[in-house]
């Protein structure tokens, strides 16, 4: 493990330089036990590599180098958290999904080949980072990616759900975004009123289900 | 709109702790009125408003050189149903109005502060506008006697750390882009060489400099995403994250590497300045 003082409030712990599933494990097994460290304001996970926040009045970059080496000793001998299994309901293409015939003419497939490759996969909860909730999924079959919008939406509507280069993921909210939106989901992956307010967390596998073809009304309001 | 210094301890879940652009002005404003130093207060960007208080309080206005009928970084005793009015910053671009009390908004996860993007906490998630009415708490009136506090004076140099050579961003001058934001404040200038290969995601700190594919860089701010995937060349010492606070666009600026060492020694000296005020 590497650190590196990428500020004066915050340390980089590095894994590995390329995204792996042993690295994966380190983040995952590291990270819950740095966030209750005294002078941690904020913990960042990432695909091989942990970004931890501190306050400089209170605690500073070799000490917390230490502490992070010593519970990094600690976490390779923890059992991995039982993984959980979450099904999204998804309804691909439709006024929800714009993009997905575009993503079908550029894989050289069918609308419903899309859909079918997509949903037939298995994903894994690599972090959440970018905005609240948004999932880093891990699994997306080669055959469909795509590479992202050359110009980016402003606004792309809460439940997307959509393919950037070799990654797919969900929209918890309404924000800009740069990937193209082959489906929407009518679940909330953010609710700052609920406690965790994330529906996934880092570990999670996740499983698109397709659900019927229209939308209700009541369930399109998730922004 | 409503801020305070913000909601930390969520950003594994993708949430940044968003708070004051001026988080400095913010913290001096409280205690100048005799509030604890995170309480909510609100914040003005550029513009500021009309705002009229049903009851006695006492005020302070802080940050930036805004136009204002009340002087400025100090404690002003308010009279039911008298108006205060702020108009534009001649200068800088943030201002904070603190009461006595704090604002009472309900707080989303924590914190009282407004998270733009997301349209998360504040008053509403959004920024004020005409006929909002908006609740103080009550606290006890401050102590001190001052009658002006001085202010830090924000300079046009950033002080950055950064691991490596760093003399092609030092060397420019950089103009702050119209479309610069609380998520990220945008720079116009000599293209920068980006460092080759690729770079998988991780954690970026406030303050980062990073510098994607057409060489303009972009400075992290207080509602920038957590994780992100362009190389990060610096990073503004905290001292000067009031400074970020209050550019404007078209300001001009430039950087300057400093050691470690030497941004430590600039915070400690912020902080004892904000102590001291009270």
């Amino acid at each position: 493990m590497r650190a590196i003082d990428a500020s004066d409030r915050s340390l980089l712990l590095v894994f590995d330089d390329r995204i792996s599933l042993a690295a994966h494990r380190d983040v995952l097994r590291l990270t819950p036990l740095l966030r209750p460290v005294t002078g941690v304001t904020n913990v960042h996970p990432a695909y091989a590599s942990i970004l931890i926040d501190f306050d400089p009045r209170v605690v500073r970059h070799r000490a917390m180098e230490r502490t992070a080496r010593d519970l990094f000793v600690q976490a390779v001998t923890a059992p991995i958290p039982e993984a959980r299994t979450v099904e999204i309901p998804v309804v691909y293409g439709g006024a929800g999904g714009p993009d997905l015939e575009s993503v079908a003419k550029l894989t050289g497939h069918t609308p419903e080949e899309v859909a079918a490759t997509h949903s037939g996969a298995d994903y894994l909860v690599y972090f959440l980072g970018f905005s609240p909730g948004f999932p880093y999924l891990g699994g997306l079959p080669e055959s469909i990616a795509v590479p992202r919008l050359e110009t980016p939406r402003t606004r792309v509507p809460a439940g997307s759900v959509a393919i950037g280069g070799s990654q797919t993921g969900v929209y918890p909210l309404a924000s800009p975004g740069g990937w193209r939106i082959i489906g929407r989901t009518p679940l909330r992956l953010f609710d700052p009123q609920t406690d965790p307010p994330t529906l996934l967390q880092m570990g999670d596998h996740v499983k698109f289900v397709p659900i019927a073809k229209s939308i209700p009304k009541d369930t399109e309001g998730a922004s | 709109m409503v801020q305070d210094l913000g909601r930390p301890g969520y950003a594994h879940l993708g949430i940044s702790a968003s708070g004051a652009a001026d988080a400095l002005s913010l913290r001096a404003g409280n205690l100048i009125v005799g509030n604890p130093e995170g309480a909510a207060a609100l914040e003005m960007t550029l513009a500021g408003g009309t705002f009229e208080f049903e009851q006695r309080a006492v005020v302070a206005v802080t940050g930036a050189e805004f136009e204002a009928d009340i002087p400025l970084w100090t404690a002003v005793w308010i009279r039911p149903g008298q108006q205060l009015r702020c108009g534009r910053a001649r200068s800088g671009a943030r201002g904070y109005l603190c009461v006595n009390g704090g604002i009472e908004v309900p707080l989303v996860m924590g914190s009282a502060s407004t998270h733009l993007l997301t349209g998360l906490g504040g008053f509403e998630g959004r920024a004020l506008k005409r006929a909002d009415v908006l609740r103080t708490g009550s606290g006890r009136p401050p102590h001190s006697r001052r009658v002006t506090f001085p202010r830090p004076t924000p300079s046009p140099i950033l002080r950055v750390t950064a691991p490596a050579n760093i003399h092609a961003l030092c060397a420019a001058i950089w103009e702050v882009k119209e479309d610069s934001n609380r998520m990220g404040i945008r720079l116009r200038g000599a293209a920068l060489q980006t460092p080759g290969g690729h770079m998988i995601t991780e954690g970026v700190p406030l303050g980062a400099v990073q510098t994607p594919p057409d060489g303009q860089p972009i400075i992290l701010f207080v509602e920038h995403q957590t994780t992100g995937g362009y190389p990060k060349i610096a990073n503004v010492i905290s001292a000067d994250f009031h400074a970020l606070g209050q550019l404007r666009p078209r300001d001009q600026v430039r950087f300057e590497h400093v050691s470690m060492d030497a941004a430590y020694t600039l915070l400690k000296a912020q902080e004892e300045w904000l102590h001291s005020l009270v």
